[in-house]
Parts: C-alpha cells; structure tokens; sequence
C-alpha cells in the first residue's frame, strides 16, 4: 500500500510536469519566434472568410475581419508574456526593497512599513491596477506599472518574513560571529538564502500578473485594441460573443493553460527548493 | 474585549491612510487639474486663461494650500463626502449610492455559493476513496485558477447564448443574478475547498475523531458535528480576504453581464479619468474590506471558543 502511494505521487505530478514544460516551451518560442510556429500574418484581413467558426483550415476560427485567430493568438505571446514578466519583475523589486529594508532595519521602519502594506492590502489588486490607469492613462506601460504595483503588497509581506526567518539561522549567527562585515553578510548569506524559496512564487506570480493584465485589456484599459495582446483580443471579440464564441473561449482557454501550467511548474519547483513561503 | 477595542481602533487608522493614498493619487495626475477638468468637460485640448479656469479652481477648491485640501477631503470623509465628480458634476457618494447595493448583493451571495459548494464538495469527497478524493482535489485546482472573465464568458455563452436558460443582460433581477454569482462563486470555491480540504484530511486524523466514532457516531455525524467546525477555520480567515478578491472579480462579472453596479461606474470612470469617482470608489470598496475582516474576527472568535476566552 505504502509503495503504491510512494509512486503515484511520484508519477503524477511527472506526466504534469512534462505537459507544463511543453506549454511554456511553445509559449516562449511563441514569443521568441512566432514565424516557427505559423507562417501567416497576424494581420492579413481576409473579408471573404469574417467570423469564421473553428475549421481545420483555421483552428480556432477568423475574427470581423476575417484574421486567423491562432495566428493572432501566436503573435500575441511576445507582448503578453512580456507584459507577465515585466510586471512581476517590477513587483519583487518593490517587494524587495520594501521586505529587506522592514526586516533588516527593524524598530519604527518595520512598523511603519508594515502598517503601510496593511493598507494596501485594503484595497484590491484590480482597484489599485485600475487607480494606477486612471492616473497616468491607459498604454502598455501603464498596465505593467499597474499590475506590478498591484500586486507588490503580497510579495512584500512573503519577502520581509523570509528574512525575518532566514536571520535567525545559525550560519548568518555564524558569519557575523566571525567578523563578516554586515553588508558582506547579507549579499553573500542572508539575500540568497532569503530568496532562493521565493523562486516558486515568482513563477506562480508570472501567471497571475498575466492573468491580471489580460483582465486590464479585457475590461479595455489595458493594451488598446489594435495589439494581439491576449488580453485585447479577447475585448475586441466581445461585440460578437452572442454569434462567435470562439473570439472569447479559445484565447481565454489558451490564457488558462498557460496560467495552469506554470502554476504547476511553480509547484514542483517549491516542492524541489522546499520552499517555506505559502 | 480589549483586543476587539484594539481592532476597531486599528481599522479606523488604516480607513484614514487609504484616504491619503486616494488623496494623492488625486494629486499625482500629469499636469494641472483645473486644465485637465476643463478639457474634460468641454471636449476641447487647449491652454485655457487664469480667469477661465478660476471657478472650477474655487469650486474644486484647487487653489487652497495643500494642507487645507487634505484636511477638507479627510474631514470630508467622515461627513459622508467624497468630493465632487469630474465628469457628472455631482457629489461622488450621489454617483455611486445607487449602485452599491446591487454589487454588494453579488459578492455577498457569491460568498455564500462559494461556501455552500466548497464545504459539499469537501464533505463528498475527502477520504472517500482515492478516485472521489483525487477527482474532489483536481477540481479544486483546476478552477482556483480560473480567471473571472474566462469562467463569465464560458457561463454566459452555454448557459445564455446556447442554451438560454438565463438572460443575456443580466440586470438585477433573480434570475438575471444566478450567472454573475456562479462566475465569482466558482474559482473561490475552489480556493476555500483547497483550504478546507486540507485541514479536513488533517482532523479526520485526530485522537477525538476516533473517540467520537468508538461511541458509535455515524461516519456522517463524525464530519458534521467535529470535523467540519475545526477544517473551517482556516478559510473563515480567509474570507475577508477573499472579499477582496470577489471585489475585483464583481468588477469583471458587471461587465460582461451588463450588470449595474460599482464595477460598471468604476469602468466608465477610469476611461474617462473621473479621478474623484475613481477614488471614492476604492475608498467605499477600502472601508467594506476594513469592516468585513473586523466581522471575520468575531465570526472566528464564534466558532473557536478558545479565542473568546482570552
């Protein structure tokens, strides 16, 4: 009994783990290269063959102006995965600034920097997004400033208790104790060590930020409409959900995928790190 | 009840500091408000003269020292006034009033769904085999990370295109009510099921589990009456969080059911840069949040006497 267990927890997780690593590998090539996986034009108009359903000809149909849905989707990638990173990257260096600086200095900063994340955490993640867009104005910079700042408070409270539970350990005790200087201490022992569990919620962050961005586009204050972002394609097919459902469903099923498989990712990579953070 | 005194206390400064965000995001638009206003309100993109704009600078009070403004606006806000509307010239609260009710009924109720199908599903399906409890698992996970706008569209076109169960418009009737709801209640089930459900698995593994079974409670009993009040904890923390999360997602599910609501005024306000709603708005959804999790507290004192006693 115990063996059968042993393995189906070792073989499951396996078989989703290689279809994860097979979505992000079309994902980034999607990205990188788009013309390796279609060789038409995301913006060749076709008015002969509008609204399209689902064919073998075109797999996930044409849109009002008879564009290839697949192929759109494809090109969409770079900027939607762009748009994932950027934010997530810009929301740890907040996180990591306001984390270390709350945990290391202590005293009234920790306080006040804590008070303040708790205030934020009042307010929504779509609402702070969408504070952020009516301030500086819907445009592709503006959504990553958006969602990044959105999404900063969580990470920021993960970081600052990282830290807190990393400088208790007996190597940073052991480091200072042999003269380290402090700051060579927190470079060399206290970042990385501090850091390394979070690898897993970056990855879990990347979809979530893409979910969130594509959610801006969707409600149109994200990317504006002419992009393939996936977000955009997805509002720019909500005029013809009653007749073509496709325009809405398979850019959304894609979003799903690719949200379920680098969540799945995040995981086995937490498990592998044995990650501390929630 | 100290520790309650405490809470409502704490609650009150963090309403007063979100106040001061929205107040500075007012502030931090580029450019010259009155100019901006102005532009707003005519249609027009010019340079406009000191005199032009000197009574929107006096109705706006634009003019005053930044003090004066910060003081109005917070003092303001314990009047019940959240400033003046940019693009409908009247006050914020008049704007959204009438739409607070029909967005509140949504996430409230989708609280509530999400409950229901996340303690039916953990009650059916943990430890009842491993095919039920995987299946049970599986699903969890598969629909905590649904986003909103994907699980709304799907629901509006089998449940309101093909099928035609329900109404395309939602509006705010009963029935117009049942596929929002499902859109918010979905992925949150799926999240609290997560929660619950390993929290369940944990206590069915407890000395007292055993004893209440050795006296000849029914499997049933055991779960309903000693199981599901300790495997609930943790997600009744999580609920006020939660609210939050089903905010954001009754902004989406207003939107594609064309349902009125604060969502939909948010929206419209954001596109037209109608900073004050835009604000106002955050800072209602701020206050609810603050109070929801001050309720979180006494329901969890509630089911966890342990707490009340200290």
């Amino acid at each position: 009994m115990s063996t059968r267990t042993a393995t189906r927890t070792w073989t499951l997780p396996s078989v989703g783990t290689i279809l994860s690593l097979v979505i992000v590998g079309l994902l980034l090539v999607a990205a990188i290269a788009p013309s390796l996986l279609t060789d038409r034009s995301p913006t060749a108009i076709d008015l002969g063959a509008t609204l399209q359903p689902p064919s073998w000809q075109h797999p996930f149909g044409t849109d009002d102006a008879g564009r290839d849905l697949l192929t759109r989707v494809i090109h969409g990638a770079r900027q939607s995965i762009g748009l994932g990173l950027g934010a997530t990257a810009l929301a740890f260096l907040i996180a990591t600034l306001l984390g270390f600086t709350a945990a290391l200095v202590g005293g009234v900063v920790d306080t006040a920097i804590t008070r303040v994340l708790e205030v934020a955490f009042a307010f929504p993640t779509l609402l702070l997004a969408l504070l952020v867009i009516a301030v500086r104005g819907p445009s592709l910079a503006t959504a990553v400033i958006a969602v990044g700042i959105g999404s900063a408070p969580g990470y920021a409270r993960m970081v600052r208790g990282q830290v807190l539970a990393v400088r208790q350990a007996g190597y940073i005790e052991a480091a200072s104790a042999l003269g380290h200087p402090r700051f060579a201490v927190i470079r060399r022992h206290l970042f990385p060590n501090a850091m390394r569990p979070l690898v897993a919620v970056v990855c879990l962050g990347v979809g979530q930020s893409i979910v969130w961005a594509s959610a801006l586009s969707f409600l149109g204050l994200g990317v504006p409409p002419p992009s393939s972002e996936w977000g955009a394609l997805l509002d720019a097919g909500r005029p013809h959900i009653t007749t073509s459902w496709w325009l809405e469903i398979l850019p959304g099923l894609v979003i799903v995928l690719v949200t379920l498989a680098v969540t799945a990712l995040g995981r086995t990579l937490q498990n592998r790190l044995g990650g501390a953070a929630r | 009840m100290r520790r309650l005194l405490f809470k409502v206390v704490s609650s009150v400064v963090v309403v007063v500091a979100a106040a001061s965000i929205t107040f500075f995001a007012q502030l931090a638009v580029p450019g010259d408000r009155a100019t901006a206003l102005m532009n707003l309100q005519t249609g027009q993109e010019k340079l406009w003269t000191e005199q032009e704009l000197a009574p929107l600078n006096q109705k706006y009070g634009f003019d005053d020292p930044l003090v004066v403004q910060y003081l109005d606006y917070v003092t303001g806000l314990f009047r019940g006034d959240l400033g003046t509307s940019y693009t409908q010239k009247r006050p914020v609260t008049e704007v959204i009033g009438g739409q607070l009710l029909p967005s509140l009924t949504l996430t409230v109720a989708a609280l509530a769904v999400a409950w229901l199908l996340a303690v039916g599903m953990t009650l059916l399906t943990v430890k009842r085999g491993r095919i039920l409890s995987s299946l049970g698992s599986a699903w969890e996970a598969l629909t905590a990370s649904l986003p909103h706008y994907w699980v709304g569209v799907v629901l509006l076109v089998v449940f309101a295109v093909q099928l035609r169960i329900f109404p395309i418009i939602g509006g705010t009737g009963a029935l117009g009510t049942v596929l929002p709801v499902l859109t918010l209640a979905i992925p949150l089930a799926g999240f609290l099921g997560q929660v619950t459900r390993d929290e369940f698995t944990h206590v069915l593994e407890q000395p007292f589990v055993t004893t209440a079974r050795t006296r000849g409670m029914s499997d049933l009993g055991v779960r309903l009456r000693h199981v599901l009040r300790h495997a609930v904890l943790p997600a009744v923390t999580l609920s006020g969080w939660a609210l939050g999360a089903l905010v954001s997602g009754a902004v989406i599910a207003e939107n594609i059911f064309g349902r009125p609501g604060i969502g939909q005024v948010l929206v419209t306000a954001v596109n037209t840069r109608d900073l004050p709603t835009v604000c106002g708005i955050v800072l209602v959804v701020a206050v609810i949040y603050v109070v929801a999790n001050l309720l979180v507290d006494l329901v969890y004192a509630l089911i966890d006497p342990r707490l009340a006693a200290r």
